[in-house]
């Protein structure tokens, strides 16, 4: 089966700021593709370049075949876009928006009605139905938002940033609705800032900074290339929890960071695990939890870029050699 | 949320969108877009308000509080003012179409219509003529206040129509400029800041409120160049009888003007915008 979307050297400028940098991108069909990177790495623009909203500078892109720039129309036919802000008209009902987009793609009235009746029932929205958009609860508008952007049965869902600003509850219940249209057969573009979600969510990761492509794969892949694990130590007083990290320097030569209740090191050589529990005990501390695991995607992005993913403004501050990009 | 995670259920397959979009349906989708807009006026109070509440300040104070003052008889200037009021409060609402535009593009419901297999056009065709009803509503709420309060123009209702229908000729021309300025500034609040700004110079000096000769010279030039005096001046002969080819034609040619530039300007700025 052919990609579902195909990029290669896309490049975007706004006034002088290169905002894609060469580009490559393959979304596998029926996969989810996770596009992850902090706030200006590149993530929006390479989605309305994809969904022939913004016309490339450079490169070229096919999606389900065809070509964003020379056959926008056909692209708009297979694709079903998702905002970062809730692109619902406010103004309207939850019901008068599904039905407005189903009379756009030229649903008959009461088809158009019946696909919103059936929308609505299946993102939890029919008792809000009648009432306008501009009422419901951040978590509903963004509900709504996907239910619009389903109406034509996308074969290919573009998803940007469709989690930034809900809560934990709305996110978990989005992260279901995903996962339920992947087992539809609907490939889906997520964009995130997330690693939790990527991690959740994502079968291949590419990981964007500064409108270029700086790692791709899968979750796993990822992890193993960040080329270490993480050791985790938690003693059962956490009075202890400087000798702790003391022990554990001393055997993995590598710098521990402390949480509340546990210190963290990075490890290449599981085999010094044996050692450390023999040092621990003999420095008599005894330990609640001891544990050997993959990194985390948040540890991973460190690795791979220098700096944290959501955190652009300690970003600017902490490297200067980055300003002037 | 259980069912979420089910297959979606049918109800029938998504019609299968034409490979290209025909001019038929260009115009289905523009008006597709116009119910939208109009929608809105319904389901928004405030909307409601602005369009039923301003017509009737504006003629109750107008007419009550400076009538007297201005004409020495309340009567006299309400027939005065009344087509000078409506065209005032159409050009005004003229406005609301940059800053709906502005609107729209801001929260990304532009967005939303140009991922579907639209007529591009659409979403512009859909704001100018769901605005050219709201403007139809302004002029249906200022007449019947004043009708209320006792005006009856001389050439009555084919009169009232034929100025109707020169004011909407013009109100269709002006917002473009408005389009324009919409799709050009950043934020709602700077279209209807700066929208404001020469629509209170282009209603106020000129024909609508009082008659240009009480102006000091330079003034009187100014409303006598200014198309709202020529509208105004077209409806009130209309209305009320007394010449209406001089400034009709003034009206036809400053309509003319305004959208051979201001169309293209528009219609280019939202290409770029969108």
């Amino acid at each position: 089966m052919t990609d579902a979307i195909r990029a290669e050297g896309l490049v975007k400028r706004f006034k002088g700021k290169t905002a894609l940098d060469g580009v490559d991108l393959v979304a596998r069909t029926g996969a989810v593709l996770g596009v992850l990177g902090p706030n200006g790495s590149g993530k929006t623009t390479s989605v309305r370049v994809l969904s022939t909203l913004l016309r490339p500078d450079g490169g070229h892109a096919l999606v389900g075949g065809f070509d964003v720039v020379k056959q926008p129309h056909q692209v708009r036919r297979l694709i079903g876009l998702t905002g970062q802000y809730a692109a619902v008209d406010q103004g309207l009902t939850g019901t008068q928006n599904l039905v407005l987009i189903a009379r756009l793609l030229g649903y008959s009235r009461p088809a158009a009605k019946a696909r919103a009746a059936e929308l609505l029932e299946r993102f939890s929205l029919t008792d809000a139905g009648g009432r306008p958009a501009k009422t419901y609860s951040g978590g509903m508008r963004r509900r709504l938002d996907l239910a619009a952007s389903l109406v034509g049965r996308p074969s290919l869902l573009y998803l940007d940033e469709p989690t930034t600003g809900l809560d934990p509850h709305s996110r978990n219940e989005l992260w279901n609705v995903v996962r339920g249209l992947v087992d539809d057969g609907v490939t889906v573009l997520l964009t995130t800032q997330y690693m939790e979600e990527a991690d959740q969510l994502a079968d291949d990761i590419m990981v964007l900074d500064h409108g270029r492509v700086i790692a791709t794969g899968t979750p796993e892949e990822l992890k193993n290339r960040a080329g270490h694990q993480v050791l985790q130590v938690r003693p059962v007083r956490t009075g202890r929890l400087a000798d702790a990290a003391g022990v554990v320097e001393s055997v993995t030569g590598s710098r521990t960071r402390s949480t509340d209740d546990s210190v963290h090191a990075s490890v290449t050589d599981p085999g010094m695990l044996p050692e450390v529990v023999r040092r621990l005990d003999a420095a008599g501390i005894a330990v609640a939890e001891l544990s050997l695991r993959k990194p985390s995607m948040d540890e991973v992005f460190l690795a791979i870029t220098g700096h944290a993913a959501e955190d652009t403004a300690a970003l600017n501050g902490h490297s200067p050699e980055r300003t002037n990009a | 949320m259980s069912t979420m995670t089910d297959a979606a259920p049918r109800a029938g397959a998504a019609p299968e969108p034409p490979a290209w979009i025909s001019p038929l349906s260009a115009v289905r989708h523009g008006l597709l877009l116009t119910w939208r807009s109009l929608i809105r006026i319904k389901n928004n109070p405030e909307e409601v308000l602005g369009l039923t509440f301003m017509p009737i300040m504006f003629v109750a104070l107008f007419v009550f509080v400076f009538g007297e003052a201005m004409m020495g008889d309340w009567r006299a200037y309400r027939d005065f003012t009344i087509p000078g009021i409506t065209a005032q409060s159409v050009i005004f609402a003229t406005i609301g179409t940059g800053v709906a535009l502005n609107t729209d593009i801001e929260k990304g419901i532009f967005d939303r219509f140009r991922s579907l297999p639209v007529a591009r056009s659409a979403p512009l065709i859909g704001a100018i003529l769901g605005d050219m009803v709201r403007y139809l509503l302004t002029v249906a709420m200022v007449l019947l206040v004043a009708v209320v309060i006792g005006f009856r123009p001389d050439n009555g209702l084919p009169g009232v129509l034929a100025a109707t229908a020169v004011l909407m000729l013009f109100a269709f021309a002006l917002c473009w400029l408005s389009a324009f300025v919409g799709l050009l500034l950043r934020t709602p609040m700077a279209v209807n800041i700066f929208g404001s700004l020469w629509m209170f110079p282009l209603t106020f000096a000129s024909s609508t409120f009082v008659p240009t000769d009480s102006m000091p010279g330079w003034m009187a030039a100014f409303a006598g160049a200014n198309p709202v005096t020529h509208v105004t001046d077209a409806m009130r002969g209309l209305m009320l009888g007394g010449p209406v080819a001089e400034p009709l034609l003034w009206t036809l040619a400053w309509s003319l003007g305004l959208v051979a530039l201001f169309f293209p300007l528009a219609t280019r700025a939202y290409r770029r915008r969108s």
